[in-house]
């Protein structure tokens, strides 16, 4: 590269340029990227905003023909109401997210990391065979399979039952196939040293692997935990009794009960978010890293 | 014990070449150990994925209303039923445009969002945290505020009083399919749930470009910019945006949770699952067709997810390792 002569053209690089280099730029000034940025921000802000907004007013303030971006009186009143409200279980059905969610999230990362390690490390004549099945259950997404899956709970008499909404959705072939990707990049020196000290398998994974792998551990953990508290169709399928709903078949049930009023539905929708807003604003460091180690990136 | 290690020994040769070292000094049998770790999984992929797969696949030979033991045998009625059925065809037909919509909007709105934010020096974290906050959201959430506030039909809706100060009547965004408004509802709304995500996958791979490249394109008398981004950053992004696009697709496939929210009980705009659902756990409960249904649409997947491996080569690189 360096014995290239370089074209001499009007905005030909001054020796220092390179470490100068704007990666992508040079059409847009910082200006008009910070603008540009910041529009697009501002958008995807207001959803969060209305939201806000709408579960904090009366409900002629949310209807009114002349909207208002601030409302005129803040409804503090509008969270007790919602509680107190008898139409939907709404604080049943967040008591129901947090058990279901975090049972998933514990189940998961266990049985899949393992799995994931058995697969990624340990030598085995037909570790590969297994791997392509468990690669095989990818291509069919689970949505697909909750007609049938739905068919096998209901016959195990598991319909409204934490076990029903927990259990089936542990063995995600997905997360399993993450945590192998992740395991084969894990460095070997660390397993050796476990040798060194007279580990077998079982050993060196509790104590050499999982603690020096926390970070991939919170990542998954964060979007295990966001994937369970967002899941609607399969609640939707097994929670047939209002007292097994969780919070987003709650939700969902606001939008065909007539009877409910749109200030309730708004702060609903807001308590709704809030514990992830405030997981994924405290995690997401990890959950960054931890998307950019999954092995998705090429 | 000592026999099995020196089982390990002569084995490995057939296992994965990252895992070929012999450990000796590890105790225990490797298939033992093997088995030890992957067995709760696998049996719990053999219950809860294979077992309701093959019995769907029986179920879709049988009249099976209301039951999921039926006797009656009918062979490929139910799959002949699905495949001249208006609705299930037409439910893969609204899916082929939702894909056709929100495949391409994502991957550029996403790839647009990390470029933007990969070149900023400061706020880069707020920014990027901002467009990556509606992930936390889920799609029931953000479909109460598309429809209640946003794509409202009446005055009170925000889309509407916006356009109504440019004197523009409002729409029923949501209530006509004449014109078919409801696209860009749906849209938007999955647009801002998952473009940070795939921003985040973005962004990683940018960073991933070695600087060298504009180096040496910038001696060699690229203009920053569009030469630069056509030249090097989009081949650099290839492997990326194929991975995107296949996780976009597969997403697209098991879209549920906005069309049912936004459009209820409306007979047009189902994707597959809607009408999988309405036809299997509606009124009828008809399982030997729903499961019809259920496999053709896996059928479906499989090749289309086949065929996109085939281009990116999913799942070869990572033996090679």
């Amino acid at each position: 590269m360096t014995t290239t002569m370089p074209k001499v053209r009007k905005s030909a690089p001054t020796p220092d340029a390179p470490s100068r280099v704007r990666r992508s730029g040079g059409v847009m000034s910082s200006t008009g990227l910070y603008i540009a940025t910041g529009i697009a921000a501002l958008l995807f802000l207001v959803p969060f905003y209305i939201l806000v907004r709408n579960a904090l007013s009366t409900d002629a303030e949310i209807t009114g023909e002349n909207w208002k971006i601030f409302p005129t009186d803040i409804q503090w009143g509008n969270l007790s109401e919602l509680f107190t409200d008898e139409t939907v279980p709404f604080a049943q059905s967040l008591w129901n997210s947090a058990v279901v969610a975090t049972l998933h999230t514990v189940g998961v990362l266990l049985v899949c990391s393992l799995a994931g390690y058995g697969l990624a490390r340990i030598p085995y004549k037909h570790a590969n065979k297994v791997f392509y099945a468990v690669l095989g259950t990818l291509m069919v997404p689970t949505a697909v399979t909750f007609v049938p899956s739905f068919v096998l709970v209901s016959s195990l008499g598991w319909v409204d039952t934490y076990r029903g909404l927990i259990i089936p959705g542990l063995f995600s072939g997905f997360t399993c196939f993450l945590f192998r990707q992740y395991f084969l990049g894990f460095p070997k020196e660390l397993e050796e040293a476990a040798r060194m000290d007279g580990l077998g398998y079982w050993g060196a994974y509790w104590r050499v692997v999982v603690p020096n792998s926390l970070n991939f551990f919170a990542a998954m953990a964060t979007i295990t935990f966001i994937n369970g508290w967002n899941a609607f169709l399969w609640p939707l399928v097994i929670g047939q009794d209002p007292s097994s709903w969780t919070v987003q078949v709650a939700l969902s049930s606001y939008m065909t009960n007539q009877t409910v009023v749109f200030h309730l539905i708004f702060m609903a929708t807001a308590i709704s978010i809030l514990p992830l807003v405030f997981v994924f604003l405290f995690l997401q460091r990890w959950l960054v890293q931890g998307i950019a180690q999954t092995g998705i990136k090429g | 014990m000592s026999t099995t290690t020196k089982l390990d020994l002569a084995s490995p040769a057939s296992a994965k070449a990252s895992s070929a070292k012999p450990r000796r000094g590890l105790r225990g049998s490797p298939t033992v150990n093997f088995w030890l770790f992957t067995g709760p999984f696998l049996i719990g992929l053999a219950i809860f994925v294979y077992t309701p797969i093959l019995w769907s696949l029986w179920l879709s030979f049988f009249e099976a209303r209301f039951t999921v033991t039926p006797d009656k045998f009918v062979g490929f009625d139910n799959y002949v039923y699905m495949l001249t059925n208006d609705d299930f065809v037409g439910s893969l037909g609204t899916f082929t445009a939702f894909a056709a919509f929100i495949v391409p909007t994502t991957w550029a709105l996403s790839l647009g969002l990390a470029l933007l934010v990969n070149r900023m020096r400061f706020m880069r974290a707020f920014f990027r945290s901002v467009f990556f906050l509606p992930t936390a959201v889920s799609y029931v959430a953000a479909s109460l505020i598309w429809k209640m506030s946003i794509f409202s039909g009446v005055r009170f809706g925000l889309m509407n009083t916006v356009l109504g100060w440019f004197g523009i009547d409002n729409i029923a965004w949501l209530i006509d399919p004449n014109p078919p408004w409801y696209w860009l509802v749906i849209v938007t709304a999955r647009l801002w749930l998952q473009s940070g995500f795939y921003m985040i996958l973005f962004i990683a791979a940018l960073q991933n470009i070695p600087d060298e490249l504009y180096e040496a394109a910038a001696i060699d008398g690229a203009k920053p910019g569009w030469q630069t981004f056509r030249y090097i950053t989009l081949p650099q992004l290839r492997a990326t945006s194929t991975a995107v696009i296949l996780l976009l697709l597969i997403a697209a496939y098991q879209a549920f949770d906005e069309f049912f929210n936004l459009l209820s009980k409306t007979t047009w705009g189902r994707p597959p699952l809607v009408e999988l659902y309405y036809k299997a756990l509606g009124e009828s409960q008809d399982y030997g067709a729903g499961s019809a249904g259920a496999l053709i649409l896996t059928v479906l997947i499989c090749a289309v997810t086949l065929l996109q491996g085939k281009i990116m080569g999913f799942g070869r690189g990572d033996e090679s390792k």
